[in-house]
């Protein structure tokens, strides 16, 4: 889960790290109250999950309460790239004398941790990697070792901090470890680190991502949760222990495991450029041994999404029994009849696997004219698409 | 032959006795493979019957392997215990450690590979969030289908487990000598590397089939792999080339961010060394069924 800004701020607040006083506003008033508490000059950006918000016009200087809560209407509801600022993060501003970088990381390839800091700052660091690499220094940090007080000097001498703000780099760095480790974050991003003209060292701005398969021992990560901008498809499906993601097409697509039901998201699309360019309406993994009622459940969602206008099934049971879809397919069908929805999409689908033959004479059983058995996951997708391309 | 794990393997398991743990332990013995017991410390002592045959739960790793001579574990205890019971048998000096549990923390992940490597890798781990290693015929430690296909002489290494068994349906009339799941989790403690080198080396497989999908660069480091140092055909599947970037689908790893892990640059980086990349499944079975006939 990757954080706003102004709550990677509150986390570094929280974990003792130095950062501007500020708070949060979505509305105009809102931004008011703030602007009185914080007093003078206050900077307002918008909070959005993507970069280049400053020349989109979303950072704004004001100065006194009247100018912020102009500043905050500004920019309140602005588009940036796609994204509409619901909040604002109002902050006290700083005297910038000299800017750095510094973040620590997952390093997937060698399987363990990064330390990235840089004295050039305030820009993009993979173009400051890539014109002069010499400035950035990248420390493998030890999982369990961490980082001490003199790994943390190790990497200020290397990376060249001035002497100046040396000890405060170092003390920065160890806080930022511990809060790293103690929010089980996958990135702790800080750029600007910045020295003010009084030498001091502040962090200005906060990029984290935390892991969410830590979520059991952090209660308190779930409030951080963007609940406006979670699609309300995707909520239900979570509220039903489903893996689901929403996508922009037509082919509602349900498989178990996620790398067959990625390859099945492939499958569908490359059908759809022969089928007037339908694609996967969604990605929804129902797990390994799947039940009736999980299949069911799946199946429910992926219907009561309007776009889409076919289904489809694609499940090689290994310890799903192919029964078990089948009779959830069945069973879903029979309740959305029930409750007197009508369904209209078809449905496609592929059983190999444990139990398949079992499965497919339950489908067969059944005699839906809505269900399509197709044996192979190619000749199945090319159905879908047919299908979705022809349909409603 | 195979790589890893052989029907001389004594396969122990941490977690027999919860549900996930005595459903496969059961599916396990089904298939062939000689499990030697089971290991829950507030069940020292006792026996579980799986179907008539009686294993002896031990206190801790060790004890299971000085009593039994296990030398490989299968590791299903809940994501908040995993990190526990991998130390726990990377202390006890196991040969191999196959984490099947599925929602590790990466920081617990992270801690227990740091903690292999200070001991040396004496212990190979395959996990976490995988779905373990099968060598046809042999045995089978995790949570593979142990029905879908025979002995053979493909070796196959994947990221998803799923995928793995479409992959081994569709050439099952070939056979194959060991599957590896190697899991989807951003830490991992065996690559496609590793599995490539021991395919490479094992006289038994004679081709390998590799599956990769978006997120990380694993595939593009196996691509530079293979170029230097792998003889055999190679045959590989991504998936994912449709997953739209920031959206994790499904397995942890699974992300594209920003222009870094999508499935065109690795399957680029693939065919740059030679591998034939199948753009479906089925398309990826059919290239290994040519190079296999062509002997």
């Amino acid at each position: 889960m990757d954080l706003y800004e102004y709550q990677g701020r509150d986390l570094f607040e929280r974990h003792g790290l130095p950062v501007l006083a500020g708070g949060v506003a979505t509305t105009p008033e809102e931004a008011r109250a703030i602007a009185e508490r914080l007093g003078g000059r206050v900077v307002v950006k918008a909070q959005v999950k993507v970069g280049g918000r400053g020349k989109a016009g979303g950072v704004k200087l004001a100065e006194g309460a009247e100018e912020t809560v102009a500043r905050a209407t500004d920019i309140l509801g602005m588009d940036i790239k796609g994204h509409t600022v619901h909040k604002v993060m109002i902050t006290v501003t700083a005297d910038v004398a000299e800017e750095y970088y510094f973040s620590y990381l997952l390093d997937r390839a060698n399987r363990t941790f990064l330390c990235i800091a840089s004295v050039a700052g305030g820009m993009d660091i993979e173009q400051v990697a890539a014109e002069t690499p010499e400035k950035v220094v990248k420390a493998p940090i030890d999982a369990n070792t961490g980082v001490d007080e003199a790994k943390a000097r190790e990497i200020v001498t290397a990376a060249n901090f001035p002497a100046d703000v040396a000890d405060q780099v170092v003390a920065v760095a160890v806080d930022l470890w511990k809060a790293f480790v103690a929010e089980d974050a996958t990135l702790v991003e800080v750029n600007p680190l910045a020295k003010t003209g009084e030498g001091r060292l502040l962090l200005l701005d906060a990029k984290v991502t935390l892991d969410e398969n830590a979520a059991f021992r952090h209660p308190d990560h779930e409030a951080l949760v963007d609940q406006a901008a979670v699609d309300p498809l995707e909520q239900a499906a979570k509220e039903k222990d489903l893996n689901y993601v929403k996508l922009d097409g037509e082919v509602g697509i349900i498989g178990n495991g996620a790398g067959l039901v990625m390859s099945t998201l492939d499958v569908v699309a490359y059908a759809g450029e022969r089928h007037g360019g339908v694609k996967p309406a969604n990605f929804l993994d129902i797990g390994g041994g799947a039940s009736a009622a999980v299949m069911a459940n799946g199946l429910e969602i992926v219907l009561s999404d309007p776009s889409v206008r076919s289904v489809f099934v694609n499940v090689f049971g290994g310890i799903t029994a192919c029964d078990e879809v089948a009779n959830g397919i069945v069973q879903a069908l029979a309740l959305l009849e029930q409750r007197g929805e009508q369904v209209a999409k078809p449905l496609v689908v592929r059983l190999d696997g444990n139990n398949a033959e079992a499965g497919r004479a339950i489908l067969d059983g059944a005699n839906n004219p809505l269900v399509q058995r197709v044996d192979t996951m190619d000749g199945a997708a090319e159905r879908a698409a047919e299908l979705a391309a022809a349909g409603v | 032959m195979a790589i890893w794990l052989t029907k001389d393997s004594k396969v122990i398991v941490q977690g027999m006795t919860g549900s996930e743990g005595s459903k496969h332990t059961r599916r396990m013995l089904a298939a062939g493979t000689n499990v030697v017991g089971g290991v829950n410390p507030r069940k020292a002592g006792q026996t579980v019957d799986f179907a008539g045959t009686e294993l002896p739960v031990f206190a801790s790793v060790a004890d299971a392997m000085a009593q039994t001579g296990a030398d490989v574990t299968v590791i299903f205890v809940p994501p908040q215990f995993t990190k526990g019971a991998v130390v726990e048998a990377i202390d006890a000096g196991i040969d191999l450690a196959v984490v099947i549990t599925e929602g590790v923390p990466v920081h617990d992940t992270a801690a227990f590979w740091a903690y292999n490597v200070a001991k040396g890798e004496r212990t190979r781990i395959i996990g976490p969030n995988c779905p373990g290693i099968a060598s046809p015929g042999a045995s089978n430690a995790g949570i593979i289908p142990a029905d879908i296909t025979g002995t053979g002489r493909i070796g196959l290494v994947s990221k998803s487990g799923t995928l793995t068994y479409q992959m081994m349906y569709e050439l099952r009339d070939i056979g194959f000598s060991t599957c590896v799941g190697i899991g989807g989790d951003p830490i991992i403690g065996t690559t496609h590397i590793d599995a490539l080198a021991a395919f490479e080396a094992d006289p038994d497989t004679d081709a390998i089939v590799m599956i990769g999908e978006i997120g990380g660069d694993a595939e593009e480091r196996a691509a530079e792999f293979i170029k230097a140092n792998v003889t055999k055909p190679v045959v590989g599947y991504i998936a994912g080339f449709t997953a739209p970037p920031g959206k994790t689908m499904g397995h942890a790893g699974a992300i594209i961010s920003g222009s870094a892990g999508t499935a065109d640059a690795k399957k680029d980086a693939l065919e740059a060394v030679g591998v034939k990349v199948g753009k479906t499944p089925t398309e990826t079975a059919k290239l290994m069924r040519e190079i296999m006939s062509a002997g």
